[in-house]
């Protein structure tokens, strides 16, 4: 950072009152418990909301079920269906209508209906179909129900191969890291990332522009205290607070619910620093251009959404067309939530996720230095 | 720095932002100990010139010194050295004004021991002792703005700047904050004081007007009075008592020869051309007129219509 030319060296240094501000903060902080309370208390609720909306397991869809054949081949095929844990059957129906009318009002999301001839044609060996209806309407119910029909179907033509005691081939899927497969697994961890930095931004915005509001940022920039000390001294006690709240957080996560930390928490928490510094620059970056509370509350909003959908969080980064997925190399989110998936679903270690944290010191530093230069700016007009 | 030369020090400042020009060619000085009043509408540059004698703002030319340093070149040092008081406070209402006084302290770089003494003394002065540790949301508007004093000069500096130091305060606590300034004024510290008000003009030993970003008047009250624009030529200043100043005002407007006429209490003020003031005994002959001396308001309104007429 360069300083106005000509200045001779002060007697204070670059930091300078970086103690006060942040003793201050912290009286500011605790004085007030109730702003307090509820800057922990709302992430964790949000955890709790989402932690539990976003399962995007499929599991025991609404299946109805038009049986015309009515015989043992037709029943033994419902049977291998209800089987699988992806379909429920509800409800049975005995006409056309009554089947779309069951999918149409949303009581069924799958219909099965299985012909008159079903069972004389398996009989007589020729190719005996099955209409399975799927409601588009759930994309991500609709794909899992398409294949796990096919599956279904495919056993059971498998099954009818005279002679044939074992399955030819079988595939057996085996899922690393995370074999449940559960997506609470997946999700609460990027969910934790989006949370943390939310709540960051916007403390420490807030805290910078209520200043600039009441008039005693105007005061402060009277005294010798220096920009980057300002800066500094309000990051200690919001990142401080930041950091408890991670620790809040991740128990949570793993005591309520049941997501297995494979790596070390010694180094998550160590890798979530840089984060941390990230988001505080972020946040002091949107206070140099808010003016009013709730425009650096705007600003602040405005930061969730990019860090949702394009930092992996949600959409795969790799699936991205260019231009997005060149956007989300900007986006601090995105190297965060490798970093704790990688250390909570893979057991990742230090080494594999250094150069994550060494992109977010980088982009952290650069957005203080950022800031302190924008509010020396701001202070002499 | 010896204790003779003048404290602040300007010569033909001038400050722009863009196209506007904020400050032009403004020069004064100000001696040790002085009370120094600075008028002006909103918006003419008073606190600009503040900011930019902090050094807060480069000057786009001129130059301008605080006790003999360059504000171009010793801004951090001139920080150390100068009090910065607005109407804004600059307090924080949810600390105590201990923890207020604390955190001016420290972010003047004192030390602890330092701090300790100063604030025992500022006390003593501004008679907080009752409130130290009562939060400053609880304290009235006048023993905030001695707590905002306190903390504005718990650096001990030899200059505090003081912008609009008492707007929306009561009369008693206004008196009350002056006689703090007097009082430390005595003990050498010089003041600058923007101000609305005045009768907190008339306090101060001399006066500067500053209109449309131009310095327009300097000089003590008596010598404000004395200026020829201020007592244009073949016009008199008169005062004109009656019951009904409404009505009066009003005719008195349309009376030719009549400048400019204001209501002060039961009476009106009019600068008359020396010529009408016979016509005007003929026309109110009920009427007793007296020639009086302009005062600060008449003048500053004076000057104000001047330019505004040499504009035109």
């Amino acid at each position: 950072m360069t300083l106005p030319t000509s200045t001779p060296a002060s007697r204070h240094s670059r930091i300078f009152g970086l103690r006060p501000v942040a003793r201050k903060e912290f009286t500011h902080i605790l004085r007030d418990p109730t702003t307090l309370f509820f800057a922990l208390l709302i992430p964790i609720i949000q955890l709790f909301l989402f932690g539990y909306a976003v399962d995007t397991n499929v599991r025991q869809v609404p299946t109805v079920i038009f049986d015309e054949s009515h015989t043992q081949e037709s029943r033994s095929l419902i049977q291998a269906f209800a089987a699988s844990d992806i379909f429920k059957v509800t409800t049975y129906v005995e006409s056309a209508p009554a089947m779309y009318a069951t999918m149409r009002s949303g009581r069924a999301r799958v219909a099965i209906r299985i012909p008159t001839d079903y069972a004389r044609n398996l009989q007589q060996g020729t190719t005996a179909s099955v209409l399975v209806l799927v409601d588009g309407s759930d994309s991500s119910v609709a794909g899992i129900a398409v294949d796990a029909s096919t599956g279904v179907a495919l056993e059971q033509s498998l099954a009818r191969i005279p002679g044939l005691t074992a399955q030819p081939i079988e595939v057996r899927p085996s899922v690393l890291y995370n074999p449940a497969t559960r997506s609470a697994n997946f999700f609460i961890p990027g969910l934790i990332a989006v949370l943390l930095q939310t709540m960051t931004i916007l403390l420490i915005a807030l805290s910078l522009v209520r200043e600039r509001e009441r008039g005693t940022l105007e005061q402060l920039t009277m005294t010798p205290i220096a920009p980057l000390g300002l800066m500094l001294g309000k990051m200690i006690p919001y990142g401080a607070l930041a950091f408890g709240e991670l620790c809040l957080i991740l128990t949570i996560m793993r005591v309520i619910f049941q997501v297995p930390i494979h790596g070390s928490v010694f180094v998550l928490l160590l890798l979530s620093l840089p984060f941390l510094l990230t988001v505080l620059g972020l946040g002091l970056i949107i206070s140099t251009r808010a003016h009013t509370q709730a425009e650096a509350f705007q600003l602040s909003m405005g930061t969730i959404l990019p860090s949702v959908f394009l930092s992996g969080y949600i959409f795969q980064i790799s699936t991205m067309p260019g231009f997005f997925r060149a956007i989300s190399a900007v986006i601090p989110a995105r190297y965060y939530i490798e970093i704790i998936r990688g250390i909570v679903l893979r057991g990742s270690s230090f080494t594999d996720l250094w150069r994550n944290a060494l992109i977010l010191t980088l982009m952290g530093t650069a957005a203080i230095l950022l800031a302190a230069r924008a509010f020396v700016k701001q202070s002499t007009v | 720095m010896s204790g003779t030369d003048a404290v602040i020090d300007a010569r033909h400042l001038t400050i722009r932002f863009g196209a506007v020009t904020a400050v032009d060619d403004v020069s004064f000085h100000l001696d040790r100990g002085e009370l120094f009043g600075f008028l002006g509408p909103n918006g003419s540059g008073k606190t600009t010139i503040i900011r930019a004698l902090c050094g807060l703002i480069p000057l786009t030319s001129g130059d301008a010194t605080i006790l003999g340093m360059d504000v171009r070149q010793h801004a951090p040092d001139i920080k150390q050295h100068v009090g910065y008081m607005s109407q804004k406070f600059g307090l924080y209402e949810d600390l105590t004004v201990q923890e207020n006084l604390n955190f001016y302290a420290a972010a003047y770089g004192l030390s602890t021991a330092a701090a300790r003494a100063r604030i025992a003394e500022l006390l003593d002065l501004t008679s907080l002792h009752p409130y130290f540790t009562r939060r400053v949301s609880q304290l009235s508007g006048g023993w905030k703005q001695r707590l905002a004093l306190a903390c504005a000069i718990i650096h001990s500096p030899e200059v505090v700047f003081l912008d609009e130091p008492t707007a929306g305060i009561d009369p008693v606590a206004r008196r009350s904050l002056w006689d703090l300034f007097f009082q430390l004024a005595g003990q050498g510290v010089t003041f600058f004081v923007t101000t609305h008000y005045m009768d907190e003009a008339e306090r101060c030993g001399r006066l500067g007007y500053i209109y449309m970003s131009k310095l327009i008047a300097l000089g003590s009250v008596a010598d404000l009075q004395q200026l020829p624009d201020a007592n244009p030529p073949n016009t008199s200043r008169l005062e004109v008592e009656s019951p009904q100043v409404s009505v009066l005002l009003a005719q008195l407007r349309q009376f030719p020869g009549v400048r400019e006429a204001t209501i002060f209490g039961r009476s009106i003020h009019a600068l008359v051309e020396t010529p009408a003031i016979d016509n005007l005994r003929a026309a109110f002959p009920q009427l007793t007129l007296r020639t009086i001396q302009p005062s600060l308001e008449d003048i500053f309104v004076t000057l104000t219509l001047h330019i505004m007429g040499e504009q035109k």
